[in-house]
Order: structure tokens, then sequence, then C-alpha cells
């Protein structure tokens, strides 16, 4: 059982959605639509699958839907038609009271532009969640400090928001969605109104916090290189429609449309790929020249190691953690797989 | 061609009966339900004669001091406060002392009335389109009809005396805290609301939590023009019976005294000036964090 699963989500703005969704079916394109009855489509027959403890980044341009998308994990929009299983329980059977419930204990949410309480404290806004699932102050308070020492916020509890900067402020908003300790965590363009200094260190503290939580994260961005640094699988959305699903290689190496490839033009390759995506297998390697050969791991973005081939001018040997021998990648199959295509 | 030259007319008495039958039957319901409606107010009438008592029984020092007290705890400018005190002890000193305490004592009712009454009415618009539809139309002629026109009913109903004249200082002050505290919950940041919700906050807990906290600043300047207004009926409200500074300015309206009308009248411009410094910079101070940044 996936952690999430959504299938055949439909989601149509406008006065009427029901009645235009047999036209959306039938596969009209978002403008005719708008042009015939004046809905807008936000999402059109999105199905996808998150599975536990990976990071789920949804791409996708400003209007694409993807903050609409992430809105209906949690139900702060309902969709026009579909299913959203969330540990197979379908949210939308949800009745008010347990849509509270479900809210305060499996899921939290950071948001673009922090969301946060501007007459609250940091710690009074870092215990939000708790003090929604109604735990006792004292608990909060202890709770609450630990979060904030974990994004190192420490010294800061008692200031007010605005007295912070952007990035602490996303930090505190960070803080308040770990404090709750919800197995999911939705970030809605978390870190997109961030100075490009910033995000990389939140992306990093992010990815850091991860390794040690292994929480579900859907992360959402207009940002490929984020995508690309953040997400196990990638979710493409263009006008409402879920266009490709993979992992950042395959996004990379096999666009699915012109839309995907625009996207991955200009992206560096060498940064993405890893040595055993390329690599040809053991059985299949012969011929290939061993006497210089060096040794790569297989989880190795060609980054690391690409300095050192194009210095020696040789092989590479990929070995998996053990040290056993997974294949191998010449000096001229390098080269093809940095081209662009 | 008459059709075009001369208006269209109700009969003469058929228009005669019509406004007897209305005359007749609201005298009909102000004798059937006159006392209950005037026993309903009572408490208010008790309270507001506590007041007015409390007031005027304190030794003046106490009554200022309580005062400058309360105007360092709004504003927390001690330029206000010297304002405060001196401006009482002028009007203590020109002798309006006793009128003056009654008419703090009817805007101060007046004020509680509007606020217990107007912001939960300000809330449930917020929380509603319809509500918001309906109501508007009622706070807008609160708003423009004429004042002389509903004292009549009022004193059809209730007589002349302390409740008639808080009921039309009541309507004419009630709308600006109504709108306000609409407009401020309406105002609140769309994503802090969505943050309060996903984390999962019930409507009621929403609205203590995150809608009335970020809203209160904007409610606080509907409380300064509910003051205001309240002050502006002064004189209107002496008309049916309520004591205060609107009293003498009506005497020397009819027997022309310039001097006795103009202290009064000043009188109730330093009340007015020191209420709404004082509301005002009380609203800027609790503003302090909850500007929204963009």
């Amino acid at each position: 059982m996936s952690k999430i699963e959504i299938n055949n989500v439909y989601k149509i703005f406008g006065k009427n959605p029901r009645s235009v969704l047999p036209m959306v079916k039938d596969g009209a394109t978002k403008e005719d639509i708008l042009d015939q009855t004046g809905h807008t489509v936000g999402l059109d027959n999105v199905s996808l699958k998150i599975e536990e403890g990976e990071t789920f980044v949804c791409m996708g341009l400003s209007g694409s839907g993807k903050s609409t998308l992430i809105r209906h994990l949690n139900r702060l929009i309902d969709p026009t038609d579909g299913d959203i299983l969330i540990e197979g329980t379908n949210v939308m059977s949800l009745n008010k009271e347990s849509l509270i419930d479900f809210r305060r204990h499996k899921m939290s949410m950071v948001f673009q532009r922090f969301g946060l309480f501007p007459h609250k404290t940091v710690i009074q806004n870092v215990g939000y969640g708790l003090e929604m699932q109604g735990i006792s102050e004292e608990e909060r308070k202890k709770t609450s400090m630990e979060k904030i020492e974990a994004v190192g916020l420490s010294g800061f509890e008692n200031q007010y928001p605005n007295q912070l900067s952007g990035g602490m402020q996303q930090r505190v908003g960070l803080a308040r969605a770990l404090a709750t300790d919800t197995d999911i965590m939705l970030m809605d363009e978390a870190f997109s109104a961030l100075d490009p200094l910033i995000r990389s260190d939140m992306q990093k503290q992010l990815m850091d916090l991860q390794a040690e939580l292994k929480k579900t994260i859907v992360f959402i961005t207009h940002d490929l290189d984020e995508s690309l640094r953040l997400g196990d699988h990638i979710g493409i959305l263009n006008a409402g429609k879920l266009v490709q699903v993979g992992t950042p290689e395959e996004i990379v190496m096999n666009p699915a449309d012109d839309y995907v490839e625009a996207f991955v033009k200009d992206v560096n390759r060498a940064k993405v790929i890893k040595a055993k995506i390329i690599m040809t297998p053991m059985s299949e390697a012969n011929g290939i020249e061993k006497s210089n050969l060096i040794k790569v791991q297989e989880d190795q973005f060609i980054e690391e190691f690409l300095p050192q081939i194009v210095c020696t001018n040789s092989n590479c040997e990929v070995v998996d953690k053990q040290g056993n021998v997974k294949g191998y990648i010449s000096n001229k199959e390098l080269q093809t797989s940095l081209q662009k295509s | 061609m008459e059709f075009f030259t001369k208006i269209p007319v109700m009969e003469r008495t058929a228009l005669r009966e019509l406004k007897k039958s209305i005359d007749f039957s609201f005298k009909e319901f102000s004798r059937a339900y006159g006392d209950a409606i005037e026993t309903f107010f009572d408490p208010l009438l008790y309270f507001l004669i506590w007041l007015e008592k409390l007031l005027v029984n304190t030794p003046w020092p106490i009554v200022i001091g309580v005062f400058g007290l309360l105007a360092w705890t709004g504003s927390r400018s001690i330029k206000l406060v010297i304002g405060t005190v001196v401006c009482f002890i002028i009007i203590g000193y020109f002798g309006m002392w006793k009128n003056c305490m009654a008419t703090v004592a009817i805007i101060s009712v007046a004020t509680l009335v509007c606020i217990v009454v107007g912001i939960p009415v300000g809330i449930i618009m917020s929380k509603s389109a319809r509500a918001e539809k309906a109501i508007l139309p009622v706070l807008d002629m609160m708003q423009t009809i004429p004042s002389f026109v509903y004292l009549i009913p009022i004193i059809m109903l209730l007589g002349i005396g302390k409740v008639p004249g808080l009921l039309a200082v009541c309507i004419y002050a009630l709308p600006p805290i109504v709108r306000l505290t609409n407009l401020g919950i309406r105002e609140v940041d769309k994503e802090t609301l969505e943050a309060s919700e996903a984390f999962g906050a019930t409507p009621m807990q929403k609205l203590k939590s995150v809608q009335i906290p970020l809203s209160l600043p904007t409610i606080f300047a509907g409380v300064n023009q509910t003051i205001m207004m309240a002050l502006a009926m002064v004189v209107i409200a002496s008309m049916i019976g309520v004591k205060g500074l609107g009293v003498p300015i009506l005497q020397a309206i009819s027997n022309q005294y310039l001097a006795l009308g103009l202290m009064n009248g000043l009188a109730i411009v330093a009340l007015a000036i020191i209420f709404d410094r004082v509301t005002q910079q009380y609203g800027q101070r609790i503003q302090k964090h909850r500007g929204q940044k963009k």
C-alpha cells in the first residue's frame, strides 16, 4: 500500500464544476473549457502514488495546478471528482470531526509565504499544531524548544515573526511542521520566497533532517534544480495534467514530451545522473579497456568523478557499497551521456 | 397629457387611512408589548444609573485620577495623560462636571452595548456572504435615516427617558463596529488561515486563535468610530430625556445663550478628542506585531 494515492482527481473551479466535468473527461482542453463555460480546470485526471519515506517533488510553472494538488491532500481544497487515499483511508469519506483529527495527526504543512501567525511568538507559532492536538502547555514548550533547536533558531523563541529575516521565518514554519511529528509533510513552494543562498541552505537542512526523520514529504516547486536535488521522485504538471512521473535521472534522460524537455534542457546532467544509470552492466561489458580503471561508487553523481576521468583519460569501474564490481563506464559513454539531446 | 404633467397620487382619503392604520397598529403593539420591552431594558437602565451616580458621587480628584490612569493604560503617552487631566479640571471649573459625568456614563454604556452586540454581528457577517448581504442594507439605513425618524417609534414604545435615549445613541453608533469587525476578519491573510486549518483548527479555534486577534486593530478602529458617533448623538439624546452636556446646549439653542452653548459644545469636543486619541494610540499599540508582512 502506498502512503499516498491519488486516483483520477479532477478539480474544476467555477460556478457549477460538476456540469463541466463530462466535458473535461472527454478531453476538451483547458482553453476550450474556459472559453465555452467560464470554468477553469485546475487538475485534469491526476493519478499518482507516493511511497512511505520518500520525498516526492511536484513541479510545474505557476498555474500548472501544483499548489491546488497539494491542498487536496489535506482537503484545504475538495476535488470535483476522484479519490485521495492516505494510508488507505479515503480522505473524501471523512466527516468534519475526523477531517480535523486527520489534519492534526497525519499531516503538517509548510507554506510559501510562511503562513506564520504574526501575533504569536516563535515558540507559540511552533507549538500551534500541538495546541490544536490538545497537548498541555508544558509539554508544548518542551517539544517546541527541541524543534526550534533542530532548525537552529535557539535564542529566538520569544521573538515575533516580523522581527526575523525571511529564511529564519521559514525555519519557524519548518519547525512548526516538525513539531506535530506527523508522518507526512506538505511543503508548498516552501523555499521559493527565499534568496538563492538561503534557499540552498534550507534545502541542505531539509535533506539532513529527512535523512534522520524519514518522513513522507510532498514538495511543490517551480525550480527544476530544487526538485532534482530534493526529489526521490518527481512529478511534472502542465496545465493541470501530470505529464511525467519518475526519478530525477529518468526525467533528465528521457523527458516524456516537449514541455518536460524544455524544462530539463539546461540542466547540468553531471549533477543529476548517477554512475549506475549510465554504466554498462558486468555481463555486457566486453572489450572494455581495463588497464586504466578508476573505481567509482554506483551512487556517485558523474560530477563527483568527472574531473578525475578527464585528467587521466581512463575508464570507470562501478562498484557497490561492498566493493563488488557492478559494471563499467567507458570514457566515450561518459561523453555521450553528458551531451544534450 | 395630464399624465405627464402631474405625477399620479394616491387618493387622499386612502392615503390618510393608510397612515392612520400604520399608526394605530404600532400604538396597539406598544400598548401590548411596551411594558415587557421596558422591563427587558431595565438591567441596562440600572447599570447606567449606577455608573452615573458612581461618577458623580466619587470625589472628583479620584475620578480624574482614574481617567488619567485609563489614558495612560491606553496610550502610554504622558502628554495625553496631562491633556486629559487638564481638560477635566477645566470642565469642572466651568461648572459642567455633573453633566460631563452623565455624558461619560451614557457614552460608556452605549459603547459597551455596541461592542457586545456589534462584534458578534460582524463575525456572523464575515462568515456568511448571505448574512452580509442581508445586514449591509440595514446598517446603511441605520446610518442614513434621520435620527428624529426613529426617535418617534422609540418614544411611542418606551416614552421619554434614559433607555430610549440610549437606544437612539446605539442605533446610530452601532454600524461602524459591525462593519469594521466584518472587514477586519475578512482581511486576515489567506495563507495564515490556511495554516491554521492545515494544523487542524476547528472553525471556533480558528476564530479565537487567529481571526479575532489579527483583526483586533481593525475592530478597535470600529470601537473608536462608535465612540465618536455616540458623542455626536449627545444633543439629540438630550431631547428625549437623557441628562448630560446636551441639556444645556438645548437650553442655549432655545434661549440664544451663546456662551453656554459654546462651553458645553467645547466640552463635548474635548471628550471626543480624549477618547479618540486614547483609543487610537491603543489600537496602534496592539498592532505592533500584527503588521502582516507582504
